[in-house]
């Protein structure tokens, strides 16, 4: 089997010592939660830290709950525990939509929703739908704490604004009411990253026109994971087929996919017009439910 | 080939057979497995679980190139790093005559890169440690420079002039082809096709594709320096046949070498080959004098272990205009890779598919098979293959559908016109193969009953008028409905035409029956999981009438065990089955002898009733296989020329193969924007003649019609045009999860083999040979379109879809 | 560094590399080959045990991180002589062929029946769709613990027949 190189291991076991041995180990510290993107990378050398910062201990931040008018997750929260969650169910049916179809149930039982959103691999899904629900992401440092739009949290691809000495301690997502939200993913096959994937949220206002949207694009070089000029162009107006149509030709046009194994750009740009009117077509339906 | 002796013994009905104290058959049923005991608490004993005092670990070095002169190699920095015993190179190979080593096709490959590298994952050096985490590290240590060279990925264009010559180490070599290869009656088929109504062309690929067992490959060689014995634990499915090679290419003494294949965790013709690991674990071995493993990694198996197919068919059928064929033919551009290292019988070397004719009626037939070299992996004879029958019934299943579609006949109804009789058996094909038994209508209609093809096909009417309406959901599935029939040949085979390296594939058995009464068989081909320490035991029980719990089945163990070229090609139970039911005949008819003996008197006198020899009319007078055993043993007095014991040895030369064969039926819906394929049913009917555990046999056809789904809908090694590879791991190479496969439906008939001793077929490879047609073709009739190649990965699809279908071999643009 | 783990019950320590792989640990140092690997990109499933009686593949988890945490393997299923009824539904149903997936397919299907003792066709083949199997075709280990949750309740106390 492929091993990794030897490096140096510290244990955490609060966000204060995390962030001390981050910035001991001066930019060639990583923390290491589920692993299951990290160790990966090093057993093929591709990531090769000097030193690993392990915070599976951090279980104070293994939670999700709501705070005031938003839903507070953890970052050290396991999928498995986004997917099984009665809170997040009630809100957002996104979330167990796309934690469906991330991985598979081993991988779940160990990832993190912090892992996975620092890693920031141009096809995680939980990355499209965090955007899509505009949440805002919590990072700490030895000077404090600050907040960023999850649609400003990620630089490039694998490239995020978490520094060298700071830890994401936590995702924030506004609840919404008369809400209705959905996952589509197109894989070549169960646990595969997605060819392409869309989230959305559709928030109905007592007319029936869109009062909210977000529109979340996976692994289709989508600036953040979104298209905001889609989203704009439902706000306000009824969700009707035509509307949602031009919408989803607007995310095609908009979304940069590369060609590889998964499928040609044509058919990725295909692809997401396809998704894009699912997702928001089903999120508009148990929108109206929630309101009618 | 023809067939001359009737089966020893009535294959008669499972149902039949008594049972034992423990409630197993005494014979054949369903019995559970043996074997399983140890698997389920995990006490299997596979190659990695081999420890032995003071072993080392070894590593292997690849080329990150798939082309490239090899200009220099500095492993000072890994002889340096501690816990390193040896670094090996081509260059110390080669003082030691083993840089290079002959592969089963009459070529020669390399073990350690000197010259060149032909193919990215190329062995370049090994480094042998204390452990494998050590031989890792040190593998970043060794310094090579490559000079790239362009790289030939393109079987297409692998004869182009201009393309670069692969095998410059190969003495006047001046293009990359190896040979040409033909069958059948060119001329025969020139005449049909010049009188046919219809002709139908068809370009099709059999991609390149892996078996991908869950163990991969490795060795733990052991030369002891003291009493001059090489033992070798490794993953073999034909442990004898390595042994020998490796005296004839190491010049070790062969009864010196002994070759132990312990529980094997999967082998699907992955593990037939002797890979550079194997050879280069003895090396490290004789170099540091202690134990060397080496377990490759699922990269390393991917990339550089036995590929499979790799076909490009080019094919065209004659038919009249209401739907009987007259002609088949096709050629073919096999990829070999960058050595030719398939492995099959030497006077085949394109396997067994010029059986490409099928199980059809016609009498006008013809292929030609040009292959190649170029810059990948060598291989190609692996994954079920059953030496290119996959190939052979992918194509004419294919072709067969091509026909319907284009006389837009229903593709049941075309089959059924010319499928061969019953009575036209035994029946030579125009390519000369003779199957032995079959009815082929028979099995066709069941597998219809079974889906119930007719509600099927108006399901699939009335979807299709609602979705030509304009309000129609654009979204809705479209239904396909696909078959397959299949004639496979198994059991290589009758030594005079089939040898392997001059090796022919006859293989032995002896049954040992103990003073006790108990027994122990040691067979010379080796499971990897087809349960032959249960299904062995049955055939002996089925014979001599011991319960099967006292039958011992010993495997794998090449001092322990007679020679045999080992289990691939479904041969065990057509081959070693039958060795061992002649040897249980031979042991049964001895205690006839032994018991007349016993008994004072004439073997006339005597009858059998399972287990046991009695007196005609007077039945107390007998005695049971225990009590002749130990007679046999005793100091009976014997007839003269008989010796005492009950032993019998037998070497198996099969008169022919056998031909099991089968009626598949696949649903599939297909989401039209999206492209994805969902698999709704899968019906399998499957006639491996009489079944000797149908547990067994339903198990082995399960995982045959999973690797289907597989290959039809996502398993394929590409390649960019740079000759980097682009299913080196699992996260590229997909293989099927309880997702994609159906709860499959199976059914059966039972045709006897007429020459088979207990009338038994094979079915290891059946559904993998038969399955990816019947889902192909379910999709392309979802699709209506006539061919698109596999595998169906949603773009796949929606671009065949769409009129642009895509290759699936090349890097996706 | 010096850890220790609780496997199957037992106290084990060892002094390990940090970057010694969970699957190593149990494998080389203690000599528990039951548990098999099968990849290096943690999609085969054939090396998952148990942590904290929760199914993981081991091969992505390292040894270290185990320390102070419980760890089952299939050595560690049946109690004495008596087979797990997951361990005797493989057999019974003809759920395993070559047994190189079966360990880690079984300890999934256990900790899928801890927590839910009737699970549907469908809901067993989600719960198993990160164990990768090249020989069944999935159908008799579906079987398999369908016969598990048949025969769990009356049968636990049971010896073997093997």
């Amino acid at each position: 089997m492929q091993v990794p190189a030897p490096f140096d291991y510290e244990r955490a076991n609060t966000v204060e010592e995390a962030i001390a041995l981050l910035d001991r180990g001066g930019g060639s510290a990583r923390l290491v939660a589920g692993g299951h993107s990290l160790l990966p990378m090093m057993k093929l050398r591709l990531a090769r830290p000097e030193t690993l910062v392990d915070i599976n201990a951090l279980t104070d931040l293994d939670y999700i709950r709501v705070e005031g008018n938003e839903i507070a997750i953890g970052a050290t929260t396991r999928h498995h525990a986004v997917l099984d969650s009665a809170v997040l169910a009630e809100h957002y049916r996104i979330f167990a939509e796309a934690e469906r179809v991330i991985a598979d149930p081993l991988v779940r039982n160990r990832g993190t929703v912090g892992g996975s959103m620092c890693q920031a691999d141009p096809a995680e899904d939980l990355s499209a739908v965090f955007s899509a629900l505009r949440a805002v992401a919590v990072i700490r440092s030895g000077s404090g704490t600050r907040s960023v739009p999850v649609r400003g949290f990620h630089v490039g691809p694998y490239e995020t604004v978490v520094g060298d000495a700071e830890i994401l301690v936590e995702v924030r997502v506004p609840i919404r009411s008369g809400t209705g939200s959905a996952y589509e993913k197109v894989e070549r096959r169960a646990g595969d990253y997605a060819v392409a994937a869309v989230g959305a949220f559709v928030q109905l206002d007592a007319a029936g026109a869109v009062a909210d949207v977000g529109i979340g694009l996976t692994a289709v070089g989508a600036e953040h994971f979104t298209c905001e000029e889609a989203e704009v162009s439902l706000r306000g107006t009824p969700p009707s087929e035509e509307a949602i149509a031009r919408a989803a030709a607007t995310c095609a046009e908009r979304c940069n996919p590369r060609a590889d194994q998964r499928g040609p750009v044509d058919y990725k740009r295909h692809l997401v017009g396809v998704l894009v009117r699912r997702a928001l077509t089903r999120s508009t339906a148990s929108a109206s439910r929630e309101v009618g | 080939m023809t067939t001359t002796q009737p089966p020893m013994t009535d294959a008669g009905s499972a149902d039949d057979e008594p049972r034992s104290p423990a409630g197993n058959p005494i014979g054949f049923g369903r019995m559970l497995r043996k074997e399983d005991a140890r698997f389920l608490r995990g006490q299997g004993h596979y190659v990695d679980d081999v420890a032995l005092p003071g072993m080392l670990h070894g590593a292997v070095l690849r080329s990150p190139f798939a082309h490239a002169r090899v200009v220099s190699i500095d492993t000072s920095g890994a002889d340096a790093y501690p816990g390193v015993r040896a670094v090996i190179t081509g260059k110390i190979l080669e003082t030691l005559n083993l840089a290079w080593m002959p592969t089963l096709s009459g070529d020669v490959t390399a073990v350690l890169a000197t010259d060149k590298v032909r193919f990215q994952g190329q062995e370049v050096a090994f480094v042998v440690a204390e452990s494998e985490y050590i031989a890792r590290d040190a593998l970043e240590l060794i310094d090579v420079q490559y000079d790239p060279l362009p790289a030939i990925v393109d079987a297409k264009r692998a004869l182009d002039p201009q393309a670069p010559v692969i095998r410059d180490d190969l003495e006047g070599r001046t293009d990359n082809h190896i040979y040409d290869w033909e069958a059948g009656d060119a001329a025969a088929c020139d005449e049909a096709f010049a009188k046919a109504d219809v002709v139908v062309s068809e370009d099709i690929i059999y991609p390149r594709v892996h078996p991908a067992p869950m163990e991969t490959c490795g060795s733990v060689a052991n030369m002891d320096k003291v009493t001059g014995k090489l033992t070798v634990w490794t993953t073999t499915q034909a442990p004898h046949a390595h042994r020998t090679v490796y005296a004839l290419v190491a010049g070790l003494p062969e009864h010196k070498i002994q070759i132990i294949s312990p529980d094997i965790g999967g082998g699907f013709g992955n593990k037939v080959g002797i890979y550079p690991g194997y050879v280069l674990s003895i090396v490290g071995s004789i170099i540091t004098g202690a134990p060397v493993k080496w377990m490759e990694d699922r990269s390393e198996n991917l990339m550089s272990t036995s590929f499979a197919r790799d076909y490009h068919m080019h094919g065209e059928i004659a038919a009249t205009r209401e739907g009987k064929i007259l002609a088949l033919r096709v050629n073919v551009l096999a990829d070999h890779g960058a050595f030719n290292g398939v492995a099959q019988p030497t006077k085949f070397p394109a396997g067994f598919f010029h059986i490409f004719t099928g199980s059809y009626d016609y009498p006008a037939a013809h292929c030609k098979v040009t292959a190649v070299y170029t810059n990948k992996a060598l291989g190609g004879v692996a994954y079920a293959c059953s030496f290119r029958i996959t190939e052979a019934a992918y194509f004419v299943e294919r072709m067969v559908d091509c026909l319907a579609f284009e006389l837009q006949m229903d593709p049941a109804e075309l089959r059924m016109k010319n499928l061969l009789r019953p009575e036209q058996f035994p029946y030579t094909t125009p390519t000369g193969w003779v199957y032995d038994s079959g009815n082929y209508p028979r099995a066709l209609q069941e597998a219809m009953r079974i889906a119930g093809y007719e509600e099927l096909r108006k399901e699939q009417a009335d979807r299709r008028s609602a979705a030509s309406r304009p309000d129609a959901d654009p979204s809705a599935p479209l239904m396909g409905i696909g078959l397959s029939f299949f004639t496979e040949g198994v059991g290589a085979g009758p030594r005079k035409h089939m040898d392997i390296l001059g090796l022919g594939m006859a293989d032995g058995c002896e049954l040992r029956v103990h003073p006790t009464g108990k027994a122990q068989l040691r067979l010379s081909v080796q499971t990897q999981g087809q349960g032959h320490e249960t299904t062995f035991a049955q055939i002996v029980s089925h014979i001599i009438g011991i319960p099967p719990e006292d039958i011992e089945v010993l495997h794998g163990d090449t001092d322990n065990t007679p020679f045999g070229l080992g289990t691939y090609g479904s041969r065990s139970t057509p081959v070693s089955g039958a060795a061992a039911a002649v040897a249980a005949q031979r042991i049964k008819e001895k205690a006839r002898v032994v018991a007349a003996a016993a008994l004072e008197c004439s073997v006339d006198d005597l009858e059998w009733e399972h287990g046991r020899w009695f007196v005609k009319g007077d039945p107390e007078k007998g005695k049971t296989m225990a009590e002749i055993a130990m007679a046999a043993h005793s100091s009976l007095e014997l007839p003269a020329g008989v010796e005492g014991h009950l032993d019998a040895s037998v070497v198996y030369d099969p008169p022919n193969l056998t031909y099991p064969f089968g009626a598949y039926i696949c649903v599939v819906d297909v989401d039209p924007q999206t492209g994805v394929v969902k698999v709704r049913r899968f019906i399998a009917v499957d006639d491996c003649g009489p079944r000797i555990n149908p547990m067994i046999v339903e198990g082995q056809i399960h995982g045959g019609l999973a690797d289907g789904i597989g290959m039809a809908l996502m398993e394929v090694m590409a390649f960019d045009t740079e000759g980097n590879h682009l299913g080196g791991s699992f996260m590229d190479y997909l293989l099927p999860t309880s997702m994609e496969c159906p709860s499959w439906e199976l059914g059966m008939t039972v045709t006897p083999s007429p020459h088979h001793p207990i009338g038994v077929k094979g079915v290891g490879e059946s559904a993998t040979v038969g399955s990816p047609a019947a889902v192909v073709n379910a999709i392309l009739d979802a699709l209506q379109i006539r061919q698109a190649d596999m595998p169906f990965t949603p773009a796949m699809t929606w671009r065949a879809l769409q009129g642009r279908a895509m290759r699936p071999d090349l890097a996706i643009e | 560094m010096e850890i220790s783990v609780r496997v199957n019950g037992s106290h084990t320590e060892a002094d390990v590399e940090p970057r010694l792989l969970l699957v190593h640990y149990l494998r080389e140092t203690l000599g528990l080959t039951g548990t098999h690997w099968g990849c290096d990109t943690s999609n085969c499933g054939a090396c998952t045990v148990l942590l904290d009686g929760v199914p993981v593949k081991s091969c992505t988890v390292l040894a270290v991180m185990a320390e102070g945490h419980d760890v089952t393997t299939v050595e560690g299923l049946a109690k004495g002589d008596a087979l797990d009824p997951v361990q005797r539904g493989f057999m019974e149903e003809h759920g395993l062929q070559c047994g190189f997936c079966t360990p880690g397919m079984m300890l999934t299907a256990r900790a899928l029946l801890n927590g839910n003792a009737d699970p549907d066709e469908k809901s067993i083949r989600e719960a198993i769709s990160g164990n990768l199997c090249r020989c069944t075709g999935y159908e008799n280990i579906v079987r398999a613990v369908r016969w598990a949750v048949e025969h769990s309740a009356a049968d636990e106390t049971e010896e073997a027949a093997v």
